[in-house]
């Protein structure tokens, strides 16, 4: 299989094809069965997190230790000289990339990892997540979650439920599976965070199937995957969220009609969104998920960093 | 075309952009930054037209848009044509086309993206919509929107 990947920065999720999914989700399975810690020795990778996101920053480094790599970076924007100084994103970037073999960055503002990929001088940059926009290795470890306990990615029936209008998750993971045949979706969220049009109207013009549910227990016999997500308190009007967290909180009594291959996935943190009691049943498969990252990341860290794999 | 030469004075060497929609000549000027050269500008507003009812005319002075300029018209005026003039003579009649991608002249409505700072160009891509409407979907932060809202 060529290696497409080689030498490219993973920038949106939507810049990957369909074969380059594949090429990482079967390296992802490898990388799990097989751990390869001398794949990129004597590689630098530098982890710039402009903004702090603990969880995203431990999943990648890990992924990069276990690699063999080195790592340098920081791990909070408001603590480093550079934009106190009034430097720009460009000019970091462009200094950084002087340094390592590729940049991870995590910054507030949309647009910005591509923006750094523009002057990285060819360096190859990882998005960890662009203010409300992209986080494509998250939708890479949904997607190989997705195809691990369900051993495919078409034809599968997906509920999201949440904040489905500011959740850049749920559009990336939309946009992903879209990219696959006869899946269906099933949309549950508060009247004001409904998923947006460009999404409702891409799946439109695929000739997707969707339907908007008022709730989980409507649609809990038919689906393969349960994706939750938090509804922000500040994102609704108060007595409006009281009555969204009592509409689209999960838990045991709702899944006694589930299918037996359902998953729940949740990006985390959870808040109150799933009752802990939901952890003890066969279903609840958030935190593996959360661990499929590290393995997700290695196998796109190794794909653009090395050119010959299989 | 007679009345117009009349009403707008006519210039010897340049181009003429004719058959802007009233209202959007001015906006034009400042988009296009036509207003930072120094060249001769003649700007007519609200002229008749038989097309369009009322037109917007401008004429630029020894300078000839360059193909990106023309096409970039294309989002604001449709139907606007481009003259070449040479000696008092109609050298080049050019109907811009709908390019693919707009840079530099808009900016981004999403006030979190990162083309507002570091000095970015904005650059935008069509894209077509179910009910034929096209909108902008901005390359940086990848938010779409409607034509309307990025141009007014
Ligand atoms: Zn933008």
């Amino acid at each position: 299989m060529r290696n497409s990947l080689y030498k490219k920065s993973i920038i949106s999720i939507n810049d990957l094809r369909r074969d380059e999914l594949e090429l990482v989700l079967k390296k992802s399975a490898i990388l799990k069965k097989e751990p390869a810690p001398n794949l990129l020795k004597n590689k630098i990778i530098a982890s710039c997190f402009f903004e702090a996101s603990t969880r995203t920053r431990l999943s990648f480094e890990t992924a990069i230790c276990r690699l063999g790599a080195s790592t340098i970076g920081f791990s909070d924007g408001n603590n480093i000289s550079l934009g106190k100084k009034g430097e720009s994103l460009a000019d970091t970037i462009s200094v950084i990339s002087s340094y390592v073999d590729a940049i991870i960055i995590r910054h507030p503002q949309e647009g910005s990892a591509r923006l750094a990929a523009e002057f990285s001088n060819n360096i190859p940059i990882f998005n960890a997540g662009d203010g409300s926009n992209q986080h494509p290795t998250q939708t890479l470890l949904d997607l190989f979650t997705i195809k691990e306990t369900q051993y495919r990615l078409d034809d599968l029936n997906i509920a999201m439920v949440g904040d489905l209008k500011y959740g850049r998750t749920v559009h990336s993971l939309t946009q992903a599976l879209a990219k696959y045949n006869k899946n269906k979706f099933f949309f549950i969220s508060p009247d004001a965070l409904t998923m947006p049009n460009y999404i409702n109207d891409m799946l439109l013009e695929k000739e997707i199937a969707w339907t908007r549910c008022q709730n989980i227990e409507e649609v809990i016999s038919e689906i393969d995957i349960l994706y939750m997500t938090r509804v922000q308190k500040e994102r609704l009007e108060s007595t409006e969220y009281a009555n969204a967290k009592s509409k689209f909180i999960l838990n045991t009594k709702i899944l006694q009609n589930a299918r037996s291959n359902l998953k729940i996935l949740h990006p985390l943190p959870r808040v109150d969104e799933i009752n802990y009691d939901v952890d003890y049943t066969p279903y609840a498969w958030y935190f593996k998920q959360a661990a499929n990252g590290v393995y997700a990341r290695q196998a796109i860290l190794s794909l653009v960093l090395i050119e010959n794999h299989f | 075309m007679q009345i117009n030469k009349l009403q707008v004075e006519a210039i010897k060497c340049g181009s003429v952009i004719d058959h802007i929609p009233s209202q959007i000549g001015f906006k034009l000027l400042s988009l296009f930054r036509f207003t930072e050269t120094e060249k001769r500008i003649t700007i007519g507003l609200n002229l008749p037209s038989q097309k369009l009812g009322k037109k917007d005319i401008i004429k630029i002075e020894n300078t000839f848009l360059s193909e990106d300029q023309i096409n970039q018209l294309a989002i604001y005026s449709p139907c606007a044509t481009v003259n070449y003039i040479d000696q008092y003579n109609l050298v080049g009649k050019i109907f811009p086309k709908l390019p693919k991608t707009i840079d530099r002249i808009l900016i981004c409505p999403n006030s979190n993206c990162i083309t507002h700072d570091n000095f970015i160009n904005s650059s935008f891509i069509f894209v077509k919509k179910l009910d034929k409407n096209m909108n902008l979907k901005c390359q940086y932060c990848e938010k779409e929107f409607s034509k309307n809202i990025v141009l007014l």
